[in-house]
């Protein structure tokens, strides 16, 4: 079934076209990896699937059963985060707050269920400590779990891997591929063509003419691809 | 090197010396106050006075406001914005008293300061100055403007008048009817907004892109905190004055990231700091005279240092 269909998308900022002619669908229980070259359009295209920023020009539809835009999302690093003074369980219960409308208070069922989403993703034992004095990977299964109490449909990961170790970064992909097998749909972004190709169904290729959408082996066969797949170590299984 | 080693002593003496007077300075502040229990007689004497009951409660209730707007402006790096603010609203007052509106100064006060708080707070795209820059510019603008105009036109004790509006006056001491419902009025919104919304504001200040991408209209609980701000502010420059408002807005927040965790104990923590050195500031004013506004800004320094030092210890430990 169909979650997100994007049509035709002109992606670039000020009137500025950066990528033009990106096309794909997405459905449910999809991997999609979103690859490029810095600059190729990857951030201008994660605004306008969060609708902070709208495309140049086509559309971008959402076929989910909660609401219109029903996205979850991992945002990168920013500044903002780095010293803010909060628990792990305000963070994640923060997660409902779209679906609040003027409701002033949380109810039990959005306290339950952001109580089940840490213990989802390992983290129920921090939910008392201060954000700021978690590890780089304990603070991205924070955000992931705030997340998830905004959508259990689909996910929006920007570059979730940037600045952690390499063993926490194995982590991370494990455990997103986890919550892909557990029903939810996974769009995600990253420079890791390498782990794009291991973990992903479909592959969204930026910058490239024309810009590649497909399964993960069409992509493996391209040109493009297996030039990235080759310089990324040739690791893949 | 013997000279020099005489002169280092010599001038430690000195210092030493001047330490000292320093310190008869200060005793002879107290010098009418016989015993603890005069300074207690005392303060009971001014709690049953109508004036010191009314500046205690306008006081209390602006230090409530401003450490609870605080924390979420502290947080998003608009820690200047008192300041830049308070700047504006008294450009507007000497504004409003060439124009010879001395009772209703806050028809053209508050407008004008809600309307410039939206314009900096908006997080526009298309901005040809950035934050601080433009707050910078405003809020030396508006001192200049501000200034020239009082100069110019002002009738009566010009310095003694901006002295007042820029350090904060004993006006706290003899506060009207009218401005004392206007801040009970105010503060009985303000925190209506926050309890209303404090979810919100919360995850609007701690992930702007990730509360809109989710349904929460940011823009929205940007204006309402803009508006906010600057009805607080205005308020509040009755309290402390032009110069010293950051000080209400920017010290009980930090003091209180200092030992606490979680954001609602950053907000409750904050509000009590606030509220504990306003009524410090009052009550030193009103048995020592000194100036209120300062008092409350030395008092709330030294919270922040103790806070400060009790948490580097509680880490370690």
């Amino acid at each position: 079934m169909e979650q997100l269909i994007c049509k035709n998308l002109t992606l670039g900022y000020d009137g500025r076209a950066v990528s033009k002619n990106v096309s794909f669908t997405v459905n449910r229980g999809d991997y999609l990896c979103i690859v490029g070259e810095n600059g190729a359009g990857k951030s201008t295209l994660v605004k306008a699937l969060l609708g902070l920023n709208p495309p140049l020009s086509g559309t971008i539809e959402y076929r989910v059963s909660e609401k219109k835009r029903a996205i979850g999302y991992l945002p990168q690093h920013s500044d903002v985060q780095r010293d803010f003074p909060a628990t792990v369980r305000e963070i994640v219960l923060s997660g409902n707050v779209g679906k609040m409308g003027l409701r002033p208070f949380y109810t039990r069922q959005e306290k339950e269920d952001a109580r089940f989403q840490m213990e989802r993703l390992g983290i129920l034992e921090l939910q008392d400590r201060c954000y700021r004095d978690l590890s780089g990977g304990q603070k991205q299964r924070v955000l992931l779990a705030r997340a998830l109490c905004a959508t259990k449909e689909m996910l929006l990961l920007d570059e979730p891997v940037a600045g952690l170790d390499p063993l926490v970064t194995n982590a991370m992909y494990e455990l997103i591929s986890r919550l892909n097998r557990e029903g939810v749909t996974i769009i995600m972004v990253s420079h890791d063509i390498a782990a794009a190709v291991r973990y992903a169904t479909h592959i969204l290729h930026l910058g490239a003419e024309p810009v590649f959408f497909g399964e993960k082996r069409d992509y493996i066969g391209t040109e493009i691809g297996k030039t990235f797949a080759d310089a990324a170590g040739g690791d893949r299984a | 090197m013997n000279d020099m080693l005489l002169s280092i002593i010599g001038g430690a003496e000195e210092e030493a010396f001047s330490f000292s007077r320093l310190g008869e300075q200060f005793l002879k502040l107290f010098s009418k106050y016989h015993s603890l229990g005069d300074v207690f007689d005392a303060i009971g004497g001014y709690l049953g006075k109508s004036f010191a009951q009314k500046a205690l409660i306008v006081g209390v209730l602006i230090a409530l406001c401003a450490a609870m707007l605080g924390v979420s402006l502290v947080l998003k790096r608009f820690s200047f914005i008192g300041d830049g603010l308070s700047h504006v609203a008294f450009g507007a007052m000497a504004v409003a008293s060439v124009l010879g509106l001395t009772q209703q100064k806050m028809v053209l006060i508050l407008p004008v300061t809600v309307f410039t708080a939206v314009l900096l707070l908006k997080t526009g795209k298309n901005r040809k100055v950035r934050g601080d820059a433009s707050l910078a510019m405003l809020s030396v603008g508006a001192l200049g403007v501000g200034y020239i105009l009082m100069n110019v036109f002002s009738t009566g004790n010009v310095s003694s008048d901006v002295c007042t509006s820029l350090f904060g006056s004993t006006a706290i001491l003899s506060i009207s009817d009218f401005e004392l419902y206007l801040c009970i009025g105010m503060t009985i919104l303000v925190l209506a907004v926050y309890i209303l919304f404090y979810h919100k504001i919360f995850a609007v200040t701690f992930d702007p892109d990730f509360a809109s991408a989710t349904g929460t209209k940011s823009e929205f609980y940007n204006l309402v905190t803009a508006v906010v701000t600057a009805i607080v502010i205005v308020l509040a420059m009755n309290l402390v004055g032009s110069l010293l408002i950051s000080a209400l807005v920017v010290f009980p927040v930090l003091s209180a990231m200092r030992l606490c965790r979680s954001f609602k104990g950053v907000v409750i923590c904050s509000a009590a700091v606030s509220v504990g050195s306003t009524a410090f500031g009052i009550f030193s004013a009103m048995l020592i005279s000194t100036p209120v506004g300062s008092t409350i800004v030395v008092a709330q320094i030294f919270v922040f240092l103790v806070f400060t030092l009790i948490g580097i210890f509680t880490k370690k430990g």
